[in-house]
């Protein structure tokens, strides 16, 4: 498939941000590519993680926030009035910057989403789903004797994997990570990133990432943020081998940021 | 003086005061168990006051206060608890929130005879339940509420914000967040603050004073429209009413009735330790 062929899983138009009087994001435009993984980067405060959080609309909590333009998952505007929140974060998933399993067993937390979205009622099933997606985030093998312990027995680097387990439990269609390894160590870092590949195959994943090269090691699209505008958007090695623009150069080359 | 020497006589005064508030309280108990242990007896819990109260046991009051401490539970818990919910989790600050909020503050600011009072005028009389075992629970019940809806409020918001996040994010609705994740994890505060509210209720004379105590009745009740004696009142009466009344029975119903509430008191302490060390985030 070459890169014009592959479809769009969200199509952003014009969509700006605003929390209060404070623009956060600035008229972005951009193509998020069917099961492909697109990086975010830029500096702190770059609307970067706002631009991820408006996608599930986990902002839509905080008091005070507007949207406007649109952000399309399959042509559908996912802030148009009639649309369901709790249905778009079930297609929508997240994976947070800080491993956050429940205080629960292992078994527990990746049962949590299937269980509450009623996705069956048959033990045995079940059981098959929390398998399944303990091996999708390759963690199965290492709990698969220990399913009952406290999830929070486990090590930061495994943590994560079963948040990322808990998270296609849910069989979601597109997962959003933020920062997904800046809580880990390079080891376990290294393992999320061979990680997100696989889970590729499948999802289409959006990660924002403060490190340079895992955005260049592990994604096919980049974009570059910068206060609150999108100043570049292009595939990975082209963005990293020749930027065209200047502050991005500038950015990836550490000379700015 | 040095400042050192100033900062250790400060530090010596200071504790001096922090144990003088344990004799009273030490005191008290002292002196309630070495007048009243000696009444103590099987018989004691298990007959009725005999010949004008002045013999016998306080079997018929000891379990109308068990009762009624019941009765308080399934009145004040649902409305607390949902109280709570509302003000943890839903609550926008807007008029009704404002007079949920006043009105739990005045609710804890009610001296208890005014309860007694409220509970005569409101259920006895003009809800028609007469003196009874649930009039006298739903006045109990509305005094004990204030505490219930505080300590499970607190124990609600201790909850780390990012359990809701992650549960929406995995297409839970915010009921079963709530339900889910917040609950249980918010449990064993919420217990604790019923516990502690039913140890007062249960410790409370004046609002059963009118709904529900009787003087003397030994027969146990039958239905929640009966009367039914109560510990705190059994007490006040034999101390002022009953004239030549042994003081040893009175010391032996202070003693079961201290030890009732204390003993709830502890158990709240337990769970709310055990919890702490449980606590995993």
């Amino acid at each position: 498939m070459t890169e014009q062929t592959i479809p769009n899983k969200i199509d952003v138009h014009d969509f700006s941000f605003f929390y209060g009087d404070f623009q956060a994001l600035k008229r972005l435009n951009l193509p998020i590519k069917e099961k492909q993984i697109t990086a975010l980067i830029g500096p702190s405060g770059c609307g970067k993680s706002t631009f991820l959080r408006a996608i599930n609309r986990m902002n839509d909590t905080i008091p005070g926030i507007r949207a406007e333009g649109q952000i399309l998952l399959d042509g559908e505007d996912i802030y148009a009035p009639d649309v369901d929140v709790v249905e778009l974060r079930e297609r929508i998933g997240m994976v947070f910057q800080k491993p956050n399993p429940f205080p629960k067993s292992i078994f527990e937390n990746v049962a949590f989403g299937p269980r509450v979205l009623k996705m069956t009622n048959r033990r045995d099933e079940l059981h098959q789903m929390v398998r399944e997606s303990l091996e999708g985030a390759a963690l199965w093998d290492e709990v698969k004797h220990r399913l009952k312990d406290s999830a929070m027995n486990l090590n930061p680097g495994q943590q994560q994997r079963l948040c990322i387990a808990r998270t296609i439990a849910v069989q979601p269609e597109v997962i959003l990570m933020d920062e997904p390894a800046s809580a880990l160590d390079p080891v376990a870092t290294l393992h999320v990133e061979d990680l997100m590949r696989t889970l590729a195959e499948n999802y289409t994943i959006v990660i924002v990432t403060h490190n340079m090269q895992q955005a260049a090691r592990a994604s096919d699209w980049t974009g570059f943020f910068w206060l609150g505008e999108l100043v570049e958007f292009n595939k990975t090695s082209a963005l990293f081998s020749s930027p065209e623009r200047e502050l991005t150069e500038s950015y990836i080359t550490g000379r700015r940021g | 003086m040095k400042r050192q020497q100033t900062d250790k006589i400060a530090r010596i005064a200071i504790t001096i005061v922090a144990a003088l508030v344990v004799i009273p309280i030490i005191l008290v108990i002292l002196f309630i168990i070495i007048n009243g242990i000696g009444t103590l007896s099987w018989e004691f819990f298990t007959q009725p006051p005999g010949n004008g109260m002045k013999e016998g046991g306080i079997m018929p009051a000891l379990l109308g206060t068990i009762i009624l401490t019941f009765g308080t539970a399934i009145a004040a818990i649902p409305l607390a608890i949902g109280a709570a919910i509302y003000l943890a989790e839903y609550a926008k600050e807007n008029r009704l929130t404002r007079w949920v909020r006043i009105a739990i503050v005045n609710l804890a600011g009610i001296p208890s005879i005014v309860y007694g009072l409220f509970g005569l005028g409101m259920f006895v009389l003009f809800m028609g339940f007469g003196t009874s075992i649930i009039a006298g629970s739903l006045t109990l019940g509305i005094m004990t509420l204030p505490v219930v809806i505080s300590a499970s409020e607190e124990a609600i918001l201790a909850v780390p914000q990012e359990f809701r996040v992650v549960s929406l994010s995995l297409g839970a609705t915010k009921w079963q967040t709530i339900r889910h994740q917040v609950l249980p994890q918010a449990l064993p505060g919420i217990i604790t603050g019923i516990i502690l509210g039913l140890g007062r209720a249960a410790g409370e004379t004046a609002p059963i004073l009118f709904t529900v105590a009787a003087f003397y009745l030994p027969e146990l009740p039958r239905s929640a429209f009966d009367q039914t004696m109560a510990l705190p009142y059994h007490l006040y009466v034999i101390s002022t009413q009953v004239p030549g009344m042994p003081m040893d029975v009175q010391y032996g119903s202070a003693l079961v009735l201290l030890l009732l509430v204390l003993s709830m008191t502890l158990i709240a302490t337990v769970v709310r330790t055990g919890m702490r060390r449980k606590r995993e985030w």
